[in-house]
C-alpha cells in the first residue's frame, strides 16, 4: 500500500500464508496414504505457483489451503527449530520449511514421508519409537548429590559447556534416522539422535549418570549398532555430529567392557 | 468414547505446561498427571523464543529495579502484588533450570552471564546463545521424563472443556492419529495453551499458536482480560514474520532507516549518545519501537522488500566472533530466509505480531473464576505484562507461574478428590461436545460452504487492518463488523475436503478457527471500547493520551453465544508504584555490555 493510504492502518499486505503472486509453477508430487481407505501409498501431483522465497512447506500449505485440504503434514515454527516438518524431498531427508522450491525448478519435486518410519497419514510418520528411545537414554541431569536452589547456579566454564554444547542442539527432527542405513535394517537400534543426546548428558560437567546410561551404550542396539556411515551428521540441519558422539561412546563402551573384565562386580 | 481418569490434566506441553506438570508431580507423587498436547512437547512454540529470560542476579541490580521496569513497561496496568511475587521468583526458577541442565551462556569464570533487553535498567536476561526458548523447552521436556506420575498424551487435541455444576470436570480431546474421542476426567485442569498471534497475518508465531485455549475458557464463561494489548515485536523478517531476537539489540545492534539514520532518536528515545545506555534508543520498549517503525513508514523512510516495508537491523559493528557466539540462530535464519549474512550486511526487519499480553483471567495463584480451572503462560492474564510486556519476562513467566499453576492444581485435586468420577452428566456433556465436533466433519456435501482458508485469511486481514499498531474507531468498527460476518459464515458451514477421522488436520483447524473467531472478537471489541492510548494500544482518533481517570482498569471480555462479547472492567491492583509518565531515552550513563 502507499504510505498515504488512510483506508487501513496496517503496514503491508504481507503474511506468511501462501499468498502467491508468482507466475511460475512447479509440480509437487506428494505421497498420499490414508489408513482408512488405502491399502498402498500412491503419489498425487499438484501444480503450485511459487516465488523465489517460498519454501517447500509453503508449497504444501498452498496445496492445503487452495487445492486439497486433505493433504496431511506436520509443521509449526517454519524457522527450523521445532523439528516438526522433516520429510524426504527428492529422496533426501530435509526440513520442508528450510528447503526452497526455487532449488528444484523446473520440477517436478517429490515430497514423501521420512523413510524408515511407519506412515500415519500422507507425510506424517509415527514418531513413537523414537520417543521411546529418547526416554531410554535418561536424557536429564543425574546429579552426584541432591542440589538445593539455595546453592545457586552450578559453576560451568565456557570450556566445560563446549564439551556437550553441540550435542544439545538436536531438534529431534528425525532426519538422521531417515538417513541411517542401520536404522533402516534394524529399528531396535537406538539411533543417532538418541545416542547424541545420551552423550550430551554424559559429557555435561553437572551430570554423574554415566554408569546408569552405560547399559544403553553397551547394548547390541546401542553404539555397536552403528557402522559409521556418517550420513546422519551430513543431513543434520543443526550441525550436530551424532556420528562423532557414537564413536566416542564406542571408546567408552570398550573401556567399560575391559573394566568389567578386570572387576566383574563393576567396582572399578 | 474412551475415558481416562487423572488428578490433574495439563493442556499444553510448552514451557508453562511442562513446568506445571513437574511442579504437580513434585508436590505429590501419588497424583496422576495427564499432559495433553496437540503436538509432541518439544514442538511447542516455547522452542522459538530466542533472547532469554529475566532474573535478577547482578550486584548492581535489584528486585525493585525489575519490578519498576516491569510496571512502568506495562504502563501501570500490571497487578503489582503479582509482579512482586514474579520478580522475587525469577532467579530461583532460572537456577532450577540450570540444575536441570539448561546450557545457559556463561562468563569466563563459569558464572551465569546476563544480557540487556529493551526497557531494562540493568542487564538481567539469562540467555542460552539466541536459542533460550529452545533450550528451556528441551530441558523441561527431558526433565519431565524423570517423573513416572506424568503420563503424556502427545498429539491429542483438546476440543472442549467439560464444565458441570460450576466446576471443571475434565476435557474432551481428539486423538489426532485416529480421530477418536477421549474424555479426560479430572477435578483440576491447567490450561497452558499459549497465545493467539495467529489471529494476525504477519506474526512471529508458530502455526500452532491459534489461541483456542483462550477460546475454551472464554466459551465456558471465564473472562478474557486486557485482550486489546497485542504486542508487535519490532524486529521480524518482512513477509514471513520470522523473529529476529531483541537480543540483537541487547548485544549492541542498531536500527537505521533507508538513509542509514538511527531514527529512534526522533521518537522520544534519544539522544544518540552515550551509546549503549539502558532504556534508550534501541534498548527502548517494544511498543515504542514498533510505533516508531510505523511512523517512519508513513514518512517514506522505510524501503520495500518482497515481503513489505523494512528498516535495517545492523549488527556489523559487533564483529563476526560475537555475532557467531551470541546470535548463531539469527545468523542462520537471516541467511536462509532473506539471504543476508549479518556479519557483512544489515538484516531487513519490520514489526510483526508477537505476543498476546491479555488472556484468561487468573489470580496470583493461577486460578480462574471457574472452580478447578487454572491457567499459566501466554494463554493467561496473571497480571504481570499490563499494556506492554517487557522483553524476556515471558520466558520467566512460564516457569514461575507454570510452577504456581501446577502446585495450585495439585492442591485443588487433593482437596476435592475424585468427586467427578462417574458423574452421568459429565458423560452426557462430553457426548454433546463430541457431536458438535463431528457436525463440522459431517457438514452436508453439496452445500457450497466456504473454504476454511478463506475465512481464516479474512479474519487475519480484518485484524491486521483494523486492530493494528495504530487504531481508530473507524478501523476497529470495520474489524468488529467483519468478524461478526465471519462468525455467521462459519456457523453456516465450512467446506472440508477431508471427511476422514484419522489425522484430519483440516478438521482440527476448523475447530481451532471456531475458537479463534471468538477470541478475535474479544480482542477487537476490547480495543474499541478502550478510549485512550496505553502501551501497545495506541489510538489516532482523539484518544492519543493515556487516561488514568477513566481507563486505569482492566478490560474483561465475556462470551455471549452468537453475539459479540460483553465488555466490562475491573480495578488494577496498585500497591507501591503510582502511575507516572513512562520515560525512555534522556540522559544516562554509558553501559558496559558483558
Amino acid at each position: 500500500m502507499s504510505v498515504d493510504d488512510r483506508s487501513a492502518l496496517s503496514m503491508s499486505q504481507a503474511g506468511d500464508g501462501p499468498r502467491v503472486a508468482a507466475t511460475r509453477h512447479i509440480a509437487i508430487e506428494c505421497l498420499r496414504y490414508n489408513p482408512e481407505t488405502d491399502t498402498e501409498p500412491r503419489l498425487q501431483t499438484y501444480d503450485v505457483p511459487y516465488s523465489d522465497d517460498m519454501s517447500v512447506l509453503q508449497g504444501l500449505q498452498y496445496i492445503k489451503d487452495h487445492l486439497d485440504g486433505s493433504l496431511t503434514f506436520r509443521w509449526s515454527c517454519r524457522m527450523a527449530i521445532c523439528g516438526s516438518c522433516g520429510c524426504m524431498i527428492n529422496g533426501k531427508p530435509e526440513l520442508s520449511c528450510h528447503t526452497f522450491l526455487r532449488n528444484f525448478a523446473p520440477g517436478p519435486i517429490r515430497v514423501e514421508p521420512l523413510t524408515h518410519f511407519p506412515i500415519q497419514r500422507d507425510l506424517a510418520i509415527d514418531q513413537t519409537a523414537f520417543l521411546e528411545k529418547l526416554e531410554a537414554v535418561k536424557p536429564y541431569v543425574i546429579a552426584a548429590s541432591p542440589r538445593s536452589l539455595a546453592d545457586g547456579p552450578t559453576t560451568q566454564t565456557p570450556r566445560q559447556l563446549d564439551d556437550f554444547y553441540q550435542y544439545s542442539q538436536c531438534i529431534n527432527c528425525l532426519l538422521c534416522y531417515a538417513a541411517c542405513p542401520q536404522y533402516g535394517l534394524n529399528e531396535a537400534f537406538t539411533g543417532p539422535a538418541a545416542l547424541a543426546l545420551l552423550h550430551r548428558y554424559n559429557a555435561d560437567s553437572r551430570d554423574a549418570g554415566k554408569a546408569q546410561r552405560m547399559p544403553v551404550i553397551n547394548a547390541e542396539d546401542g553404539v555397536w549398532g552403528c557402522t559409521l556411515v556418517g550420513y546422519c551428521s551430513e543431513v543434520c540441519p543443526k550441525g550436530v555430529d551424532p556420528a562423532r558422539a557414537i564413536n566416542q561412546n564406542k571408546i567408552e563402551s570398550t573401556k567399560d567392557w575391559f573394566l568389567n573384565l578386570l572387576s566383574p562386580r563393576g567396582g572399578g | 468414547m474412551q475415558v481416562i481418569r487423572a488428578d490433574v490434566v495439563v493442556v499444553g506441553g510448552g514451557g508453562a505446561g511442562l513446568r506445571a506438570a513437574i511442579a504437580a508431580a513434585e508436590l505429590d507423587s501419588s497424583l496422576s498427571i495427564a499432559l495433553v498436547s496437540k503436538v509432541v512437547p518439544m514442538r511447542s512454540h516455547t522452542v522459538a523464543a530466542e533472547g532469554g529470560a529475566a532474573g535478577v542476579v547482578r550486584d548492581d541490580d535489584s528486585l525493585d529495579n525489575h519490578f519498576d521496569d516491569t510496571v512502568s513497561g506495562g504502563d501501570w496496568l500490571c497487578e503489582q502484588d503479582v509482579v512482586d511475587y514474579f520478580v522475587a521468583h525469577c532467579a530461583e526458577e532460572m537456577t532450577q533450570l540450570e540444575h536441570w541442565g539448561c546450557p545457559w551462556s556463561r562468563k569466563d569464570d563459569g558464572s551465569i552471564n546476563v544480557r540487556f533487553f529493551g526497557g531494562m535498567k540493568v542487564q538481567r536476561t539469562w540467555f542460552a546463545a539466541d536459542k533460550s526458548g529452545f533450550h528451556i523447552l528441551h530441558t523441561l521436556f527431558q526433565t519431565s521424563l524423570k517423573y513416572p506420575s506424568i503420563r503424556r498424551f502427545d498429539e491429542y487435541f483438546v476440543a472442549d472443556l467439560i464444565v458441570d455444576d460450576g466446576r471443571i470436570r475434565g476435557v474432551l480431546a481428539i486423538e489426532i492419529a485416529t480421530g477418536d474421542f477421549v474424555l479426560f476426567e479430572a477435578p483440576a485442569v491447567v490450561l497452558a495453551t499459549g497465545g493467539a498471534g495467529r489471529l494476525y497475518r504477519q506474526n512471529t508465531n508458530a502455526g500452532i499458536v491459534t489461541g483456542e485455549g483462550m477460546g475454551l475458557a472464554f466459551r465456558h464463561g471465564v473472562p478474557l482480560r486486557d485482550m486489546e494489548f497485542m504486542q508487535w515485536h519490532p524486529t521480524a523478517l518482512p513477509g514471513t514474520g520470522i523473529l529476529i531476537t531483541e537480543g540483537c539489540r541487547g548485544e549492541g545492534g542498531v536500527l537505521t532507516n533507508k538513509d542509514g539514520y538511527r531514527y529512534l532518536q526522533d521518537y522520544g528515545l534519544g539522544p544518540l549518545d552515550p551509546w549503549p545506555r539502558p532504556k534508550a534508543m534501541e534498548l527502548g520498549p517494544r511498543d515504542r519501537l514498533s510505533q516508531a517503525f510505523w511512523q517512519e513508514n508513513r514518512k517514506g523512510n522505510t524501503y520495500m522488500t518482497p515481503g513489505g516495508p523494512a528498516v535495517n537491523l545492523d549488527l556489523r559493528h559487533l564483529g563476526a566472533k560475537k555475532i557467531h557466539e551470541r546470535l548463531p540462530l539469527i545468523t542462520e535464519v537471516a541467511q536462509t530466509f532473506v539471504g543476508v549474512d549479518p556479519v557483512v550486511a544489515p538484516i531487513p526487519v519490520c514489526p510483526a505480531v508477537h505476543y498476546t499480553m491479555g488472556g484468561i483471567l487468573v489470580d496470583g495463584r493461577c486460578a480462574t473464576p471457574l472452580a478447578g480451572l487454572f491457567a499459566a503462560g501466554e494463554c493467561s492474564s496473571v497480571g504481570i505484562h499490563g499494556a506492554n510486556r517487557l522483553g524476556s519476562n515471558s520466558l520467566s513467566e512460564i516457569v514461575v507461574f507454570g510452577r504456581v499453576a501446577g502446585e495450585s492444581a495439585a492442591r485443588h485435586a487433593r482437596e476435592t478428590g475424585d468427586a467427578t468420577s462417574g458423574r452421568e452428566t459429565v458423560r452426557r456433556l462430553a457426548e454433546t461436545a463430541m457431536a458438535r465436533c463431528l457436525a463440522l466433519l459431517q457438514h452436508e456435501r453439496g452445500d457450497p460452504g466456504v473454504r476454511l482458508a478463506s475465512i481464516r485469511d479474512a479474519m487475519r486481514d480484518a485484524m491486521e487492518d483494523g486492530v493494528g499498531i495504530y487504531r481508530e474507531a473507524r478501523t476497529m468498527l470495520a474489524a468488529c463488523d467483519e468478524l461478526a460476518v465471519l462468525r455467521d459464515r462459519f456457523a453456516r458451514g465450512v467446506r472440508l475436503d477431508d471427511r476422514n477421522r484419522a489425522f484430519n488436520t483440516e478438521w482440527l483447524s476448523a475447530i481451532e478457527l471456531s475458537y479463534m473467531l471468538d477470541v478475535a472478537e474479544a480482542l477487537a471489541h476490547s480495543a474499541l471500547e478502550r478510549r485512550e492510548s496505553r502501551g501497545a494500544h495506541f489510538r489516532l482518533d482523539g484518544f492519543e493520551a493515556r487516561d488514568d481517570d477513566k481507563f486505569l482498569k482492566h478490560t474483561l471480555a465475556r462470551y455471549r453465544p452468537d453475539a459479540p462479547p460483553a465488555i466490562d472492567y475491573a480495578p488494577v491492583t496498585i500497591t507501591r508504584s503510582a502511575p507516572r509518565t513512562r520515560v525512555y531515552g534522556g540522559a544516562g550513563k554509558k553501559a558496559v555490555m558483558t
